[in-house]
């Protein structure tokens, strides 16, 4: 349970981990939408070679990066199949054919596209959860998202909800590993009979964890309150978000990769776009 | 049969930057009938070493033997399949209370609770009843007033004794306790402490206690073993290591109170003994250098 890396902030010295969080933020949201806007595989390689740099950049191990995949792959998996299988269209013959099922050039395609598409929108975002600890990425959040405090949003309090929630994973699953370990010492097992008996099995860990949820929930509250928590109403940071040279330079590295990927959708030759503009 | 523990290694986070040594070559051997004290400071790796005893931490490299269970470690992976005992009933045999054990209550009633652990390892019907009303009452609570109360409604020392009582249902006859008077007062120290001897003499011969409290350790085990950084520092007993003051310094460890007391009346040149490890001892050792004083 101790190597599940939820969260899973890998600290280094990088590029990447000290930009600011908002920009991060931002690149990763152009990012997802920049994916939606890929058709052709030159723009799938434009953003695999993106990441590549941004992940030799930001000094995370490869694996790292790839093993948040695997929590997909299953999805992956599923999607390329099934839209591999049931594709089908009148203006093409099919590649190869057994009984009801045809499989066309053009469904590899989409399959392949579709694939691909997932796999990059998981591995973006885990870059930035990778480079960014949990509190930086509250505070880039609230940071951004400050302009709805004007239609009456309870962004601080959203925020720090946030921040509590993502602060009290390990804790929990500690205590989990905890409560597990010493029902186990009781000779419990987790693993064995049918699924009702190993719902049943979950009782002894779900009791204790919740009541000490609870428990906490309130501690913490106390806790706050004595020291004067009034919510967002003139609290000050002691860390303050600013613009440095490098966000600067990694938004404008960001809008130029987004530029890219739109001229490659609408454009694949490029130049007469460029005319157009002029 | 003792405890034999060999060579035992143990690393967290192996192959990460997270990656932090618990235990390095740990060799410990440990007796029947022994009352064993572990001291150490946070992070020592006392925890980490006595949650193998059950085999609920899994062993990377050494070999750990417990009557004729034998624990041998496979590089972190699974252990080979005739390396892999009866896990339960080793748990049976190593009843371990864990650091305040009352938050592992779950159970509607009491009863129920304390039986889990001996319906686990296949205990029935009457015998069930039996065991739970004794481990009950051996923990000194009475059976007729708490068995049909929800465990969440008792005090803080009246859970605790109920988590000890569901180990002791299984009828161990190692204990192993981790903390067992952390957060307790003074009074509930010495009521689980005095509990605790009582269980050593009827019920459960072997018993090890991991311990910040010098105190206790001094007044109540017959043996020592001080870890430190992941390794076994030394093997001793109370009144040997509480009268070596250079090595505690070293070690970094207070002496008991009433070691601490003795050791001063004797620098101001009363002639009392040094290696005083209760406060009996210590009015003895008073009442003794006093009246040859007269």
């Amino acid at each position: 349970m101790k190597d599940v890396s939820f969260g899973q902030y890998y600290p280094a010295e990088s590029a990447l981990h000290r930009l600011d969080p908002r920009i991060k933020l931002l690149a990763v949201i152009l990012y997802i939408v920049g994916i939606f806007f890929i058709r052709k595989f030159a723009g799938f390689a434009l953003i695999a070679l993106f990441l590549l740099v941004a992940i030799l950049v930001s000094r995370v191990p490869f694996f790292k990066v790839l093993k948040s995949v695997r929590a997909v792959l299953f999805l992956v998996l599923f999607t390329v199949i099934m839209s591999v299988l049931f594709y089908s269209t009148k203006t093409e013959e099919p590649l190869w054919q057994w009984r009801f099922i045809k499989i066309y050039e053009q469904g590899l395609i989409n399959a392949a596209r579709m694939g691909l598409r997932l796999i990059f929108l998981v591995l973006g975002p885990s870059l930035l959860t990778l480079t960014t600890t949990p509190v930086e990425l509250t505070d880039g959040l609230e940071s951004l998202l400050k302009p709805l405090a004007m239609i009456k949003l309870p962004v601080h309090e959203l925020a720090i909800i946030m921040s509590i929630a993502l602060r009290l994973i390990p804790t929990l699953m500690e205590e989990t590993e905890k409560i597990m370990n010493a029902q186990k010492a009781r000779c419990a097992s987790f693993d064995t009979g049918n699924i009702f008996k190993r719902a049943k099995a979950l009782l002894p860990i779900l009791i204790p964890l919740f009541v000490s949820s609870f428990r906490r929930a309130d501690e913490l509250a106390d806790a706050m309150d004595s020291r004067c928590y009034r919510g967002a109403k003139g609290r000050t940071r002691m860390k303050v978000l600013k613009l440095r040279f490098r966000d600067f330079v990694a938004a404008f590295i960001m809008l130029a990769l987004f530029a890219a990927i739109l001229f490659l959708r609408y454009n694949w030759f490029g130049w007469s776009f460029l005319t157009v503009l002029i | 049969m003792p405890i034999k523990i060999t060579d035992l290694n143990y690393v967290y986070s192996k192959g990460t930057p997270f990656q932090k040594i618990a235990l390095s070559h740990v060799n410990l051997e440990i007796a029947d009938g022994e009352f064993w004290g572990i001291i150490g400071h946070t992070g020592s790796g006392k925890s980490t070493l006595f949650s193998h005893l059950n085999a609920l931490t899994r062993i990377q490299s050494g070999k750990i033997e417990i009557d004729e269970f034998t624990l041998i470690g496979n590089g972190g992976k699974k252990p080979k399949r005739k390396h892999r005992p009866d896990y339960k009933a080793l748990r049976a045999r190593v009843g371990m209370v864990f650091q305040y054990p009352e938050y592992q209550l779950f159970a509607e009633t009491v009863a129920d609770d304390v039986a889990f652990g001996a319906k686990n390892i296949g205990i029935k019907g009457e015998e069930l009843n039996s065991r739970v009303k004794s481990a009950i009452e051996m923990v000194g609570l009475c059976y007729d007033d708490v068995h049909a109360r929800s465990p969440f409604d008792l005090s803080g020392g009246q859970k605790r004794r109920v988590a000890l009582a569901g180990v002791l249902a299984m009828h161990p006859k190692i204990l192993v306790l981790d903390e067992p008077t952390a957060g307790l007062d003074p009074r509930g120290k010495r009521e689980i402490l005095d509990l605790i001897t009582k269980i050593k003499e009827t019920l459960c011969p072997t018993v090890i206690m991991i311990s910040h409290n010098m105190n206790e350790v001094a007044e109540y085990c017959d043996k020592i073993a001080v870890m430190a950084g992941g390794e076994l520092k030394l093997v001793s007993t109370p009144a040997e290591l509480f009268s070596q003051t250079e090595l505690l310094q070293s070690l970094h460890i207070e002496m008991p109170g009433v070691t601490a007391l003795s050791c001063e009346l004797n620098a101001r040149g009363l002639n009392v003994s040094r290696s005083v490890l209760t406060e009996e001892q210590l009015v003895e050792e008073i009442l003794r250098a006093k009246g040859a004083g007269i």
